[in-house]
């Protein structure tokens, strides 16, 4: 298709796609999913859980399998997992002496390697490439729907404990000290990640699905010093690479869920070395007038 | 202005702490510290690194569980005390990640989450608390900057302006002289002293001596419980201090190793 590129207009790169009813549905989900991972993207760059977002997210695999072998909703399975491997971590750390990111690593590459062999046992018509890359260019209407689900739950919940949720990540102890519960809203983030690791396997897969959950979030912290303006740039830089992405994928038959992240990537390279404040190469240099 | 306390916030010991025990998994932090701390008045608490300080302090603010004794901020339990936003803490300065994208103003407003709605949006009384407290710690000019530009002592007025605008009649402060330029600590002695003229009780975790001669009414000597307590006049005695900073080990240290001995004597 990439000689078909240079006589195209740009009018027709974007509209030739619309007209195939898999592509709308793509490009809806993908960018959906890619404003669900870039808002929560900037709780988790924030509160410093890049690490956690990689072991969720690996962390769903076996429960992926599980739910399709037994035809229930994939997210459920997901879902079990994600919550599961988060309790684990806080189990295993609790009960022993062995140090944090030493169990997180330990954890989700357990439960990954296990949904593997569940892959391979488990006879059904499982694409592991599927789960491991996404497919948003093959997403079935029932997935579709159980996107739209998650990501109004998400989005919901997001919205309605945003001011919380910052707190949380920028001083736990006056939180506590205002009476807020910042044990509900330890797992509630946790749980939002689960949740969000489930819609985004499905642009992206588990692989790079890490990627949704921090890059957007890392391009948008060096942009401002605004909390309200880093969600929003994050959710519209994820939402932007998604689409973008779905179509160089479109056009140039690339895998998606790399084009997806690379663009993503990307973005966030311009944003390291040009960002008017943070960049490398910054413009002015912020005075401190004590 | 007179801060507006509750009615039954005015009858009470603002802080009161009767033979407070804390343990980690077996490992005595703190054991029998009592302090009883009224209205109006400042106090330092005082000790080595490790001698309970911050354990006192925690378990003040109901961040750790006391294996035994009891804790009454004006005269209820420690986790009413916080929904009724009664207490106040301000952090150390090392303790914060400056580089996280909030302006003074958001900060400030943090004070006043919890006497709002569960969507946190401000009101206008909530902006007016805001305003004030930002006046009264002289950072109004700086309102919109993001925290992570203000020097060290600004950043520390920025936190005490969040615990003014929360209108608790407890503060707890955690080494609020660390890092702190002059204006600031000239500052803080003012609010200071006008805190404890409109009712509030302070109170100052510090290993800075000369800081607690200048400020405090009262002080708390820690080391593993209260060695002693009272005006600090009579207090800061060199006997005492001795005692404080490592001269003679207290007794009941060699004895029994978890605050559960302590209940079976």
């Amino acid at each position: 298709m990439s000689e078909f590129l240079i006589s195209i207009t740009p009018i027709d790169w974007l509209l030739d796609p619309l007209t195939h009813d898999f592509m709308r549905r793509a490009l809806m989900v993908s960018a959906l999913v890619g404003g669900v991972c870039g808002l929560l993207s900037c709780y988790m760059t924030l509160k410093g859980w890049a690490l956690m977002g990689d072991a969720v997210s690996h962390a769903v695999m076996p429960g992926v399998v599980v739910a399709y072998a037994l035809g229930l909703p994939f997210s459920l399975g997901a879902f079990v997992f994600g919550v599961g491997s988060v309790a684990l971590i806080g189990f295993v750390k609790q009960k022993s002496r062995i140090k944090e990111d030493t169990v997180i690593g330990l954890v989700f590459t357990g439960f990954f390697a296990l949904g593997l062999v569940l892959v391979s046992k488990i006879k059904s018509n499982i694409d592991l490439m599927q789960i491991l890359f996404g497919s948003p260019l093959g997403i079935s209407r029932s997935d579709v729907n159980q996107t739209l689900i998650i990501s109004f739950i998400v989005i919901s919940i997001l919205l309605i404990f945003r001011k919380d949720l910052m707190l949380y990540c920028f001083d736990a102890k006056h939180a506590r000290s205002i009476g807020i519960n910042t044990g509900i809203l330890h797992y509630l983030l946790l749980t939002l990640l689960s949740l969000s690791a489930v819609v985004g396997l499905q642009t992206v897969g588990i692989i790079l699905v890490v990627a949704m959950l921090i890059t957007p979030g890392a391009t948008a912290y060096l942009l401002t010093d605004r909390f309200d303006q880093m969600t929003l740039l994050a959710v519209i830089s994820s939402s932007f690479s998604s689409i973008l992405g779905v179509y160089i994928s479109y056009w140039s038959d690339i895998e998606t869920g790399g084009s997806i992240v690379l663009v993503q990537t990307l973005i966030f390279l311009i944003a390291f070395l040009f960002a008017p404040r943070y960049g490398i190469f910054k413009k002015q240099t912020f005075i401190n007038n004590n | 202005m007179n801060p507006i306390f509750k009615s039954h916030e005015k009858d009470f010991m603002r802080i009161e702490a009767d033979q407070v025990c804390v343990d980690y998994n077996g490992t005595v932090a703190l054991y029998d510290a009592s302090l009883n701390l009224k209205a109006g008045s400042i106090c330092g608490l005082v000790g080595m690194n490790g001698a309970g300080k911050s354990t006192f302090f925690k378990a003040l603010m109901g961040f750790v569980r006391p294996s035994r004794g009891k804790i009454r901020i004006n005269g209820i339990k420690v986790n009413q005390a916080q929904k009724e936003q009664s207490v106040a803490y301000v952090p150390q300065n090392e303790g914060i990640d400056y580089s996280f994208p909030v302006s003074v103003w958001d900060v400030v407003m943090m004070g006043r989450y919890g006497a709002m709605n569960i969507f946190r949006i401000p009101r206008e009384s909530d902006r007016r608390a805001v305003v004030h407290a930002l006046e009264r710690v002289d950072l109004l000019d700086l309102r919109d900057r993001p925290i992570g530009s203000l020097s060290g002592g600004q950043r520390k007025r920025a936190f005490l302006a969040r615990a003014i605008a929360q209108r608790a009649s407890v503060l707890l402060l955690d080494e609020p002289f660390s890092g702190v330029d002059v204006p600031t600590e000239k500052l803080m002695a003012e609010l200071f002293l006008q805190f404890r003229q409109e009712g509030h009780t302070i109170l100052i975790s510090t290993h800075d001596l000369n800081h607690v001669r200048d400020f405090c009414d009262f002080v708390v000597l820690i080391n593993k419980t209260v060695l002693a307590y009272g005006e600090t006049s009579e207090v800061f005695t060199s006997e005492n201090l001795n005692k404080t900073f490592g001269g003679i080990p207290p007794n009941p240290l060699s004895g029994p190793t978890s605050s559960k001995d302590f209940v079976n004597e």
